[in-house]
């Protein structure tokens, strides 16, 4: 009995970690900006899909013109329309070193994306490190795209309508993604050895049995949040950040520019989705569900909290764990009790468990407490 | 020019609280009803009626009921499809099992009652928790509902996966037929609910809703007992979305499982709120349309540019379309299209001399 019951744990938690690299990204931008970012989802199937799409050998898939036709004119539509307003600003604002880098970088950036859709359009399958990179830019572009276009016009709206626009964006990003790259089912191959390994053969019969992507995706996932912390805590962009966080109007009058820090907090979530696309990429192949994904790690937040990174990951760690157990050690007892037509509670079992935990303590775990005054 | 309130007198209590103060306001609004009752039936085609006369109008509902849950009350909620396919199956169940009961007013009541009730349970979390942390915790009444018709055998008659069908529906002797009878009834319904909820939120418990959603605990000092209040327009929130979930599954589908409620039903409704305007029941309405109409159109546009696109290519560029344009118009004016209906007629009002 200690056996399955162990190794149905140690599947759960190390799903638990990738619950918790989605519920990251919502964790970051909440953090720093207030918003709860619904698109997390879609920003991991968008990441997902570029990698996968770049570094796809089989030429075979190539996608027809309508979808090359389709995606250049809204890149180009976004592009003209980015570049609109960073030319208004150079005018009013005059010719300062900081508008002629920005222009520059806008160049560079679009330069980038049309380099890398002229080539995944040909042939070419790139090297994982190259793709990784070009993604890599292309989520921080993606970034600034949505603090430019969107974010920056909607400055001190109310919550839900903040939440509304990332519904927006979510909606867009999943068409866009699937315009460029296609729908089809695509692989990540990170080059993992697929056998499962066996631990403690001598302790149970039979061993535990562990799969090694999964190891791996726990491990990206522990360097991500040390570096996180290391980031948030010890460096001035990290102070700035928190302040952000703690108060727009006390941070914007300290000198703190709010714009930069919204776009480099998009952008590290960007990269987190990144990280997150690739691991569920690379264990369940890239397609249009991932962005679903978006919706498991919504109890790890409340579980969590909002506004805590160690949140996030202790709530995954609890969702994953709780969910496969309750699958496998639950569901058989209410199928027998009520005469179900088969299990299936893991979507709902995690929210019902946040939902308890948030009776008991409404902030979430490790959430900042609530302070209401009239 | 038209649009002047100069010289309507107000001059007992009655003219004072009636709905609509002003005469061409009123003169719009019944003819409006009046053209809906009377000349659509005279022109509508098949498709007309099923493709947007009744979506818009059973949606309109259910956003009516969502609106009074986020925009009176204030406590966004992401579980409106569990609610309409409780209220769906509640309502199968009474007309599968209780044939005498085979009128479809009180079969709808009954779906609606036992989605409020169901409404009541679920609602009881937002004492305790607010804001996001709500919106999430709701989600959990969507996955768990959808999950209990899939998997609870009892509720769907055994029937694989959840999917039913009903047939041979009456009103008090009126058989419920084709397009029109179910349009007409529609309506009729849609226009009731309608006014009940219009004289709900103008009252003192429309009132003590928004009293809770503008402070909870200011509310609470001035005598509003948050519990009741707050459950109160869970139910009634429910009870709404309930009937137009019955609605949905029986004049609109006919036959449906659960997939027909899910995630995305609830967001589709909480968009028509947002769109329409958060707190405004004209707004539900253009929510709704705006809502059914943009897919039917961007269904129509490639066709009628003469443009070659695979059905696939059309799914992603709809997605897109209705991304960008939900960014657009919350950019543009994020009080919804409610709040633009009211410039237009407070710019009516100085037409042609603005001053």
């Amino acid at each position: 009995m200690l056996g399955p019951f162990l190794e149905t744990l140690i599947g759960g938690l190390l799903t638990g970690v990738l619950y918790s690299l989605v519920a990251l990204g919502f964790v970051l931008i909440f953090k720093a900006s207030g918003v709860f970012n619904f698109a997390q989802g879609a920003m991991v199937l968008f990441a997902a899909l570029t990698v996968a799409r770049l570094t796809d050998e089989i030429d075979g898939k190539a996608l027809g013109l309508e979808h090359f036709v389709i995606a250049a004119a809204v890149l180009g539509a976004a592009l003209a329309l980015v570049g609109w307003y960073a030319w208004r600003e150079y005018v009013a604002r005059g010719s300062g070193p900081g508008e002629r880098r920005r222009l520059a970088l806008l160049a560079a950036g679009g330069a980038l994306i049309g380099g890398v859709i002229a080539f995944a359009y040909g042939k070419g399958a790139w090297p994982l490190w190259v793709a990784l990179a070009a993604t890599a830019s292309i989520m921080g572009l993606l970034a600034y795209a949505i603090e430019r276009l969107v974010l920056r016009h909607l400055v001190n709206q109310e919550g839900i309508i903040l939440f509304m626009a990332t519904l927006g964006i979510a909606n867009f990003l999943d068409g866009f993604g699937q315009t460029l790259w296609g729908s089809d089912i695509y692989t990540i191959n990170l080059g993992l050895p697929k056998d499962p390994i066996f631990l403690f053969e001598g302790v149970f019969p039979g061993g535990l049995l562990i799969d090694p992507a999964e190891l791996f995706a726990a491990g990206i996932a522990a360097v991500l949040v040390v570096v996180l912390a290391v980031f948030f805590q010890k460096t001035r962009v990290g102070r700035a950040l928190r302040a952000v966080a703690d108060d727009h109007a006390a941070a914007q009058s300290v000198g703190i520019p709010l714009n930069t820090i919204w776009l480099i907090v998009w952008t590290v979530a960007g990269l987190v989705a990144l990280a997150a696309g690739v691991i569920w990429g690379a264990k369940l192949g890239v397609q249009f569900s991932i962005s679903l994904i978006a919706l498991k790690a919504l109890p790890v937040l409340i579980l969590g909290g909002f506004t805590s990174v160690p949140g996030a990951i202790i709530g995954g760690l609890i969702i994953g764990a709780g969910e496969k157990l309750s699958e496998i050690f639950l569901a058989p007892i209410l199928v027998q009790a009520f005469d179900l037509a088969g299990g299936g509670i893991e979507n709902w079992f995690a929210y019902m468990l946040a939902l308890i935990f948030l009776l008991f303590r409404p902030q979430g775990l490790f959430g900042e407490r609530i302070i209401e005054r009239v | 020019m038209l649009y002047r309130e100069a010289g309507q007198f107000k001059t007992d209590y009655a003219a004072d609280q009636q709905i609509f103060p002003i005469l061409q306001d009123r003169i719009f609004v019944f003819g409006v009803i009046a053209a809906a009752f009377a000349i659509v039936p005279a022109i509508a085609s098949e498709y007309l009626y099923t493709e947007i006369l009744i979506p818009f109008l059973i949606l309109s509902l259910a956003a009516i009921g969502l609106n009074i849950l986020v925009g009176y009350c204030g406590q966004v909620s992401l579980g409106t499809g569990g609610f309409m396919a409780v209220g769906a199956y509640a309502a199968y169940n009474l007309w599968l099992r209780v044939p005498e009961a085979n009128n479809l007013v009180v079969v709808f009541l009954f779906g609606g009652l036992m989605a409020a009730a169901v409404g009541i349970l679920f609602g009881l979390p937002s004492l305790r928790i607010k804001g996001f942390y709500l919106a999430v915790a709701t989600l959990a009444s969507q996955f768990f509902l959808d999950w209990l018709f899939a998997r609870v055998k009892w509720l769907t008659n055994y029937t694989p996966s959840g999917s039913v069908a009903v047939g041979d529906l009456h009103v008090f002797g009126w058989r419920i037929d084709g397009p029109a009878d179910r349009y007409l009834l529609i309506l009729g319904m849609v226009v009731v609910a309608t006014i009940v909820a219009k004289n709900l939120v103008r009252g003192h418990i429309g009132r003590s809703w928004m009293a809770i959603r503008d402070m909870d605990i200011a509310a609470e000092i001035i005598g509003f007992r948050p519990l009741r209040t707050k459950l109160l327009a869970f139910a009634v929130s429910s009870f709404f979305i309930g009937v137009a979930g019955a609605m949905w599954g029986f004049l609109r589908l006919g036959s449906w499982e659960p997939l027909a409620f899910d995630i995305n039903r609830s967001f589709q409704i909480l968009f028509m709120v947002i769109i329409g305007g958060l707190g405004s029941l004209v707004g539900s309405f253009m929510g709704a349309a705006f809502i059914v109409l943009t897919p039917v159109l961007l269904n129509q546009l490639p066709g009628w540019l003469g443009v070659n696109m695979s059905t696939a290519m059309i799914s992603h560029l709809e997605f897109m379309v209705f991304g960008a344009m939900i960014v657009f118009f919350l950019i543009v004016e994020p009080h919804g299209l409610a709040r633009l209906w009211a410039v237009a007629k407070e710019k009516l009002r100085l037409w042609p001399f603005p001053h």
